[in-house]
């Protein structure tokens, strides 16, 4: 049998043009599918949070090109006592608050879990205060807790347990207390609605099987719900800890800061500096600074995560 | 945003027909002669995009938008106006100024101007117009718009913002007439207080009102922010001197004016808890239009500042300049139009409009009959002659504009009257404030 000469294919994947290698190879597919996410996330996210990085190591003012500053921004930070209020403000703020609304949210899931007659209609109450706009609830706990015509101080004078008005608004101490009260009563629905959720996920039979073994409530909730519920806390948590950190339209609206500068956070004194004052260099460099708090609470939450080895099928560490 | 058609112009002067305005059809002509005589020719097919200040009253919007309806049915250029919030009228603009696009006019607050001198459309010729035709500029407004010899912008008015009283509380309170200076007016405060007839002044981060009769107090012991040169000059004796008059005044006010912003003065002394503070007409023009409020109306005056030590008037009157940017495609309609609004025709039915709540900036038009209209708008009609550039003594500019906004004297005076801080702390962080600024 003769030896018959069987041509060989040339390789062709130099030749082929980009069109054919989209078609049939699966990696370059894939690449080009990723193209539009990845633009999105460059220029909406990435180049905003490094031309903002950017500024500030500049002077730039509203309406003017700036000249780099190098750290000159965050130096006069340093020794800068309003900048300083408002870090101890913000994280008062965001620790007291977020706390709270962990603490009522998680109650609220618990209570909302139950059988109770109309259930439906009571998780849509809930969720009233989250579907107000914010300025619009800011507006009104402006009204509720004014000086001089706050319906609170209106009702203990007329019910004789006050003389005169309580000054809410314009005492440091009553302020923090307001705001932070405000931003609590905003953000509650979020923990509790996400935390219910998270509680619908987790087996009746475990509860059963516990019961009659003779675990407790408290037991119940120890060992099953909390241990179950522990990833969409942490994910509730980084994000209400996040949105409570950067918060600006309750308290812009409310107080815009004050009184002397006492419930100034970092958001609103950025946007003071910034946008009103003109002084973008400045204003950027205390949002920069707002970046390595919000990376800790995140790390914390991720790293919390990963800890749990359950979420891999092993047991926690 | 507004476009603005002969029908606007039809209804802006049906409106404006009750208060006895230049309206409709002869609005319409006066504008078409003067568009035929005027220095600037419109270009053909302009188109101006102008943003403003959002109007407090009324029927200043109404007078303003009649004007603009009639330069545009006389000039033929297209007119589209909107309005911004106060604060909302400087980033607009700076963000023009820095696109080079989106606006050819902005009518703003303070020293807009000077915050982007290279981009501003130098107005020389429309001052000098207008300055020679009316008696020429106050002091305070040229200076506000001035840099060396060029003119960054038109101050087209002033807002002023004046003593308002309730005349049966002084009365009561044992004064046939409001004080004219700093001790009396403190013992007039203590007064309307031990009567319960308090008296209250924002010192809360309030752009206008705080920063307004804050500056007036400092500036009032002989005190200021920075001298001639822009060397920071705060800390000082007259400064200390200051708090402690600002300390006893904040004694004597209705509690809760740390939290005070812009509107609460307002607020307070329409609902009658209030009885004597600093502001723009508004509030008598609110009280005279609410048949409601018609025995508050006429129980309320107005007064000037008093005097303090330093023996002549410290006031802090907001200005109200109005710029074109050099990128704009049509310079020469933007000046008419700007020159249009100053024209006596147009503007003293304008002042009319604004009921007392915007005061010329040009002497001439002191004698507009506004002022006469009714005796309780007198006072407002010096605003622009009585009140000191943003920058007090110092060089009017965008650090003057940036301490202002930061609200450096406000929160000096609030943390000392607070309690906050004693008198060396709160003039040390002003002062390191002021460093910052003027670095």
């Amino acid at each position: 049998m003769a030896d018959v000469a069987i041509p060989r294919a040339k390789p062709q994947i130099s030749e082929d043009s980009a069109w054919t290698q989209l078609k049939h190879n699966r990696n370059w597919l894939g690449f080009w599918f990723m193209v539009p996410a990845m633009a999105f996330l460059i220029f909406f996210l990435a180049y905003p949070l490094g031309l903002g990085i950017w500024l500030s190591f500049t002077d730039t003012r509203i309406g003017r090109v700036g000249h780099f500053v190098a750290t000159e921004n965050y130096e006069w930070l340093w020794d800068d006592s309003i900048f300083w209020l408002s870090v101890f403000n913000t994280l008062l703020y965001t620790f007291v608050a977020s706390a709270l609304k962990f603490a009522i949210g998680l109650y609220l899931a618990l209570l909302l879990n139950e059988n109770m007659p109309f259930k439906a209609m009571l998780r849509a109450m809930v969720l009233i205060p989250f579907i107000v706009p914010t300025v619009l609830s800011a507006l009104a706990f402006w009204w509720i807790f004014d000086s001089q015509f706050s319906i609170i101080s209106w009702s203990l004078r007329h019910l004789g347990l006050i003389n005169q008005n309580i000054n809410f608004l314009g005492d440091t101490t009553w302020a923090r207390i307001c705001v932070i009260f405000a931003n609590i009563w905003r953000g509650v629905p979020f923990v509790a609605i996400t935390l219910l959720a998270g509680l619908q996920t987790v087996s009746p039979s475990l509860y059963e099987a516990a019961t009659l073994d003779g675990a407790t409530r408290w037991q119940n909730f120890r060992y099953i719900t909390y241990p179950l519920l522990t990833p969409i806390i942490a994910v509730v948590m980084t994000f209400s800890v996040l949105f409570t950190f950067t918060d600006f339209q309750l308290i812009w609206a409310m107080t815009r800061g004050g009184p002397v500068n006492a419930t100034h956070l970092m958001a609103t004194l950025s946007y003071q500096r910034a946008i009103i004052a003109g002084q973008l260099g400045e204003g950027a460099a205390i949002s920069s600074a707002m970046i390595p708090f919000l990376l800790a609470a995140i790390m914390v939450s991720w790293f919390g995560l990963q800890r749990r080895k359950w979420q891999q099928g092993e047991s926690n560490d | 945003m507004r476009d603005f058609t002969r029908r606007t112009l039809l209804q802006g002067g049906t409106a404006l027909a009750a208060t006895g305005m230049l309206t409709g059809p002869a609005l319409f002509d006066f504008a078409k002669a003067w568009a035929q005589s005027a220095p600037w020719k419109a270009e053909p097919g302009a188109k101006l995009t102008v943003m403003r200040w959002k109007r407090f009253v009324p029927a200043e919007d109404d007078a303003f938008n009649a004007m603009v309806a009639a330069f545009k049915a006389a000039t033929g250029t297209e007119m589209n106006v909107f309005s911004e919030s106060f604060e909302d009228v400087q980033p607009k603009a700076s963000v023009a100024a820095n696109t080079g696009s989106g606006l050819d006019l902005a009518w703003g607050l303070h020293t807009l101007p000077q915050l982007f001198p290279t981009k501003v459309l130098k107005m020389n010729d429309v001052a000098d117009y207008l300055g020679k035709k009316y008696g020429g500029w106050t002091d305070a407004a040229a200076k506000t718009c001035k840099l060396g010899n060029d003119w960054l912008g038109i101050p087209v008015a002033t807002n002023g913002g004046y003593m308002t009283y309730r005349k049966s509380a002084l009365d009561k309170a044992g004064f046939k007439e409001f004080p004219k200076d700093f001790p009396g007016f403190l013992e007039m405060c203590k007064a309307l207080k031990a009567n319960n007839t308090p008296a209250g002044f924002a010192l809360g981060h309030a752009s206008g009102d705080g920063n307004s009769w804050l500056h007036w107090v400092l500036w009032g012991h002989g005190a200021y922010t920075v001298d001639q040169n822009d060397k920071i000059i705060i800390n000082s004796p007259e400064t200390a001197k200051a708090l402690e008059y600002c300390k006893a005044l904040y004694d004597s006010f209705i509690p809760g004016t740390a939290s005070w912003n812009d509107s609460s003065n307002n607020k307070a002394f329409l609902a009658g808890e209030l009885y004597c503070t600093a502001n723009g007409i508004s509030i008598y023009v609110a009280a005279k239009t609410d048949a409601s409020k018609k025995e508050l109306a006429e129980d309320t005056y107005h007064a000037l500042w008093p005097v303090g030590p330093v023996g002549k008037p410290t006031e802090l009157q907001l200005a109200l300049p109005i710029l074109a940017f050099n990128f704009t495609k049509y310079p020469n309609a933007a000046k008419a139009f700007v020159a249009f609004m100053l024209e006596k025709e147009n503007y003293e039915k304008w002042l009319d409009g604004a009921q007392g709540y915007l005061t010329q900036t040009l002497n001439a038009y002191e004698s507009a009959p506004i002022w006469t209209a009714d005796p309780k708008n007198a006072v407002f009609s010096q605003a622009s002659k009585r009140t000191l550039p943003a920058s007090g003594i110092g060089t009017v500019g965008e650090k003057a504009a940036t301490a202002i906004a930061d609200f450096i004297v406000v929160d000096m005076f609030a943390n000392y009257c607070t309690g906050a801080k004693d008198a060396k702390g709160a003039m040390a962080e002003a002062e390191r404030q002021l460093k910052r600024i003027y670095r």
